[in-house]
């Protein structure tokens, strides 16, 4: 069983090399007419861009993703860069309206996601003309590797019951040498995602024709991103599936995570799309969804008839009423633990993780100030955002619009919570997102700590100390503090996974919604000591 | 302003440190000489099973003890001078005391074994047994098999950890059949068989004659009592029982027997001297427990009820009723109440057990009242403030059974079995017990 294992993790890492490796691979370059009809689609009006790429990327030359991208860059910075000149030498000169001509030659975008644009069309070479194969190869057998390193713990662990025997022994999981080489790869792809997508354009090829299929378009970056997302938690899920298999709490959240990453956060989206509406994630709630509210994307809701209409009504009630009141029934787990993509992938690729969250005071001051700080900037964000689109103005309380939603998209949207808030998580965890900088677990926090029936009760005297709950909080809560003094748990950071009650070896935990009074018992003695002392001591603290 | 020293920075002395520190400006002492800083001795076993490491078994950060006034000395204590009111430490310091808890804990008991010394032998009990067991069981290849001795909680530990790193485990237990001083002979039953099903070697009636050595003095065999017959081993795990720590107080005007004599006000012969604890063996014992307790929860409340005393609310250690948990591999067992291994007199017996194997619910009541004495579960788990308020408001077994759901503890979305435990009941009994829905109201009514 062993050796099959280490079998699988062999064909794991080929997968993962090939998948890799692909990035190298093949030519782009375009013919003429190619060029011709991109410099149509995109409307530019300036000759010197068409001389410029038609001198850069229509060759014979073979050329990879890497002098690809950087010829395609250069083109544009050449091109801008002219543009540029002209206008500060007609702004010298004064000749305002030469000057004003200028501006429709710019063009304007992210050098690398141009870069994107065109290398999707000058894309040549075998991953692009066997997507299928190439799919299998990467895909399939990193799929393939995972399960059969995954499975065979159904025979290996042949009782079920919670094993995390050797966690700290491992190199993987024990912040070793293995989970460094994953935290570079995870940081490295979120890197070329956010900011080099080009050189992962073949990549998108692999997956070019599950997008035709699902929303008629071929593959962005989102997309394979997307897609990437679905199959790691899926399989994931299935080590969850195996790993809790004797705890129901684990197997039903486990599902329902994967349901609405499925369903909702990929596929309704594409489909949608696929039929001219806007794709529009339905859980995903403000202020985690922190662009619902950008002019781009208001703009874009109401010109799309009554489906626009109903997701801009549809995503306002979600925040200001379906959130706090299912908040108030169940606890921020309801989101944080079964509906949320972010917490979806903390649970599954980061269940291995999850010791790694910090524990002491300092951190939880940290977290406290943090996450209400960004909580507060996403909501200033918004006003301002907000105002600026209704009175058409740029500014708002001193602050630019497009400078703050700027700020925020790559601060919080792009650093936070993916670069830190995945690729860190061997390190440091599987949620220092969700603890230390989601916006609405701030809010759901805030409504969970003071207004709720959600607790993990503790069951009166019956804690060892022996540290379980703590080591395995994915929130860095230590709940043995509370425990051991027989106190319940109501902490604002409490996503309710549940891994807690799991581990405990004297079922002391339970996750439950009961009645608000008494939830919150602080005590100082115990239940099963002396009566009159529990109450002469118990009393007075109150 | 007293100086309170405490021996011991086990659960016993930490707790009364902590309380009397909430009580009082006193300036307090705690010296261990096992380690510096409090830590959960029940969770030594994960550390060696890399579920944690050694500083997830600290309860407390290590500021905790600076910011609440509690010096914290490292150091084995030799003698105690009770007329002078000063301990003498082996490294020939001394301090002086107004007050003095010793809660020095417990060590594992030998039986004289020929052997018993050997590298290569050890309990499980203190921090230093862990690095032991790193040394003489790192793998299954320096140690192709381990014997344990002794069958009782820390037996089946020490057996879980050895097979979590693949090491083959022969388990000698005396009795004939695991715990079965404590356990009823199913629960016993289904712990021997749960044992086996983990590939343990499960020797029931067997008793250890003596260990053998290699040229290196360390253990290469044992030799069982009964048959004679010879094991080969590179460890030997000493699991039969603790007996009190307390060979430095041997010399003292305090009067021990096993352990340190205490009245129910944890009161030693002198005053001002105090033992909780294991260490502490009460004259007369409360109710139905044993004089010397080795368990977590009583060294607990012996301490919160200490800090009173110290603290001038001078209070008998009065425990509620008996609860108690432990978990054998898979199998979480909590008990409330009493459940003898033989049922005394007066009292009638309702056993459940899923078909599986692994799940059981034992009941005991009064034969004529049916009030309600005590359970066992196994596979399950029951709240605690539930039977703690049956047991206070001495409720009947028909209570009980009628109010399991409001009694279940299992995590949310677990099969529910109460139907089943009910419809038995009912069966064997001639009753007509009917389930009550979960009702938030009673659960929390509690006293």
């Amino acid at each position: 069983m062993g050796n099959l294992q280490n079998l699988g993790l062999v064909v794991f890492i080929i997968s993962l090399f090939l998948f890799t490796g692909t990035i190298f691979m093949g030519s782009f370059h375009l013919s003429p007419s190619e060029l011709e009809d991109f410099i149509t689609e995109k409307g530019y009006q300036n000759e010197l861009i068409k001389a410029e790429l038609t001198k850069a990327i229509v060759t014979d030359k073979p050329l990879n993703i890497i002098e690809f991208s950087s010829r395609v860059r250069n083109a544009y910075a050449i091109s801008n860069t002219y543009y540029d000149l002209l206008i500060r030498q007609y702004d010298a000169e004064k000749n305002w309206d030469k000057k004003g001509e200028q501006y429709q030659y710019k063009i304007f975008g992210k050098p690398h996601t141009l870069s994107f644009d065109l290398a999707k069309k000058a894309g040549k070479g075998y991953v692009k003309n066997h997507p299928g194969l190439m799919w299998m190869l990467t895909f399939g057998l990193g799929i393939l590797g995972s399960l059969i390193f995954i499975l065979p713990n159904l025979i290996l662990q042949r009782k079920a019951g919670i094993k995390n025997n050797h966690i700290y022994l491992k190199a993987s999981t024990n912040r070793g040498w293995i989970a460094w080489l994953v935290l570079i790869y995870l940081v490295s792809f979120y890197l070329l995602l956010y900011f080099m997508p080009d050189y992962i354009v073949n990549w998108t090829f692999i997956v070019d024709p599950i997008s035709l299929f699902l929303n008629g378009s071929l593959s962005s970056q989102w997309f394979l991103y997307g897609f990437l997302y679905c199959t790691i938690m899926l399989i994931m899920a299935l080590r969850m599936y195996i790993k809790y298999r004797d705890n129901n709490y684990q197997l039903i959240r486990t599902t329902s995570v994967l349901f609405f990453q499925i369903i909702f956060a990929f596929l309704i989206p594409e489909i949608m799309t696929s039929l001219n509406m806007p794709g529009y994630d339905f859980k995903n709630a403000f202020p985690l969804d922190y662009d619902f509210f950008f002019d781009w994307n208001l703009d874009h809701l109401r010109n799309s008839g009554s489906i626009g209409l109903f997701i801009l009504i549809w995503g306002i009630v979600l925040t200001l009423f379906i959130v706090p009141v299912m908040v108030y029934f169940f606890g921020k787990r309801w989101y944080c633990s079964w509906v949320c993509g972010c917490g979806g992938l903390a649970e599954t690729l980061g269940d291995p993780y999850r010791q790694h969250s910090d524990k002491n005071l300092n951190a939880w001051k940290i977290e406290r100030w943090l996450i209400h700080i960004i909580l507060v900037f996403s909501l200033v964000m918004t006003l301002v955002t907000l105002y600026c689109y209704f009175t058409k103005s740029l500014y708002f309380l001193g602050i630019n619009s497009q400078w703050i939603k700027d700020s925020y998209s790559f601060l919080i949207g792009v650093w936070f919570s993916g670069v830190i808030g995945t690729g860190f998580y061997p390190i440091f965890g599987n949620r220092v997102w969700c603890r230390f900088g989601c916006p609405l677990a701030a809010y759901m926090g805030i409504i969970q700590r003071f207004k709720s029936r959600f607790r993990i009760t503790t069951n009166g005297g019956q804690c060892i100390s022996c540290g379980n709950c703590s080591t395995y909080c994915e929130q860095g809560i230590d709940v043995r503090a509370y425990a051991q003094k027989g106190e319940n748990i109501v902490r604002s950071s409490c996503v309710g996974c549940g891994i807690c009650t799991a581990v405990c070896p004297r079922g002391v935990l339970k996750l439950e919604n009961g009645p608000e009074k008494g939830r919150i018992n602080p005590k100082d003695i115990l239940l099963g000591n002396n009566i009159e002392l529990i109450q002469l001591v118990n009393k007075k603290e109150k | 302003m007293k100086h309170i020293v405490i021996i011991g920075n086990g659960i016993s002395g930490v707790t009364a440190a902590r309380h009397i520190r909430k009580n009082s400006n006193n300036q307090i002492t705690l010296i261990s000489g096992e380690s510096p800083y409090f830590f959960s001795r029940t969770a030594l076993m994960y550390v060696y099973m890399g579920h944690m490491e050694f500083k997830h078994t600290q309860p407390y950060e290590n500021w905790f003890w600076e910011k609440n006034k509690i010096n914290l000395i490292h150091g084995f204590v030799e003698s105690i001078d009770t007329d002078d009111k000063s301990i003498f430490f082996k490294n020939n310091t001394s301090i002086s005391y107004d007050q003095l808890v010793i809660a020095s804990g417990s060590k594992p008991n030998k039986f004289d074994w020929p052997g018993q010394n050997l590298k290569g032998v050890t309990g499980l009990y203190h921090k230093q047994d862990l690095e032991q067991l790193e040394q003489f069981a790192p793998n299954n290849q320096a140690c192709k098999r381990a014997v344990i001795v002794g069958g009782g909680l820390i037996g089946i530990e020490l057996a879980e950890m050895l097979l979590s790193r693949n090491i083959p485990v022969t388990f000698l237990v005396r009795e004939k059949s695991f715990w079965n001083e404590v356990l009823p002979y199913q629960e016993s039953e289904m712990i021997n068989r749960h044992i086996r099903e983990h590939n343990v070697d499960l020797r029931l009636n067997t008793q250890l004659k003596e260990i053998k050595a290699n040229g290196e003095g360390q253990v290469s065999s044992v030799i069982i009592e009964e048959t004679r017959e010879e094991i080969l081993c590179d460890l030997v795990g000493l699991t039969t029982g603790v007996s009190p720590n307390i060979d430095f107080v041997k010399n003292s005007n305090i009067l021990t027997n096993t352990g340190i004599l205490v009245n129910r006000f944890l009161e030693t012969n002198i005053t001002n001297v105090y033992a909780i604890g294991d260490c502490a063996e009460q004259k007369e014992p409360v109710g139905e427990r044993k004089a010397i307790e080795t368990v977590w929860y009583t060294g607990r409340m012996m301490g919160e009820t200490l800090a009173q005393t110290i603290c001038k609310k001078r209070m008998a250690y009065n425990p509620g009723h008996w609860f108690n948990s432990a978990k054998f591999f898979d199998i979480e067992y909590q008990t409330y109440g009493w459940v003898w291994a033989k049922p005394k007199k007066n009292e009638s017996r309702f056993y459940w057990e899923h078909k599986n194997g692994t799940m059981c619910m034992h009941l005991s009541f009064d034969r004529n009242t049916k009030e309600f004495i005590g359970i066992n579960n196994f596979g399950m788990r029951m709240r605690h403030s539930f039977f703690n308020k049956v047991l206070t408001e001495k409720k009947t077994v028909n209570y009980v059974l009628s109010h399991l759901e409001d009694a279940n503890f299992n995590p949310e979305f677990y099969k529910k079995y109460a139907p089943e435990v009910v419809f038995k009941f009912n069966k064997e009994n001639d009753t007509k017990i009917e389930l009550k829905k979960k009702n938030w109201r009673r659960i929390f009514s509690e006293k």
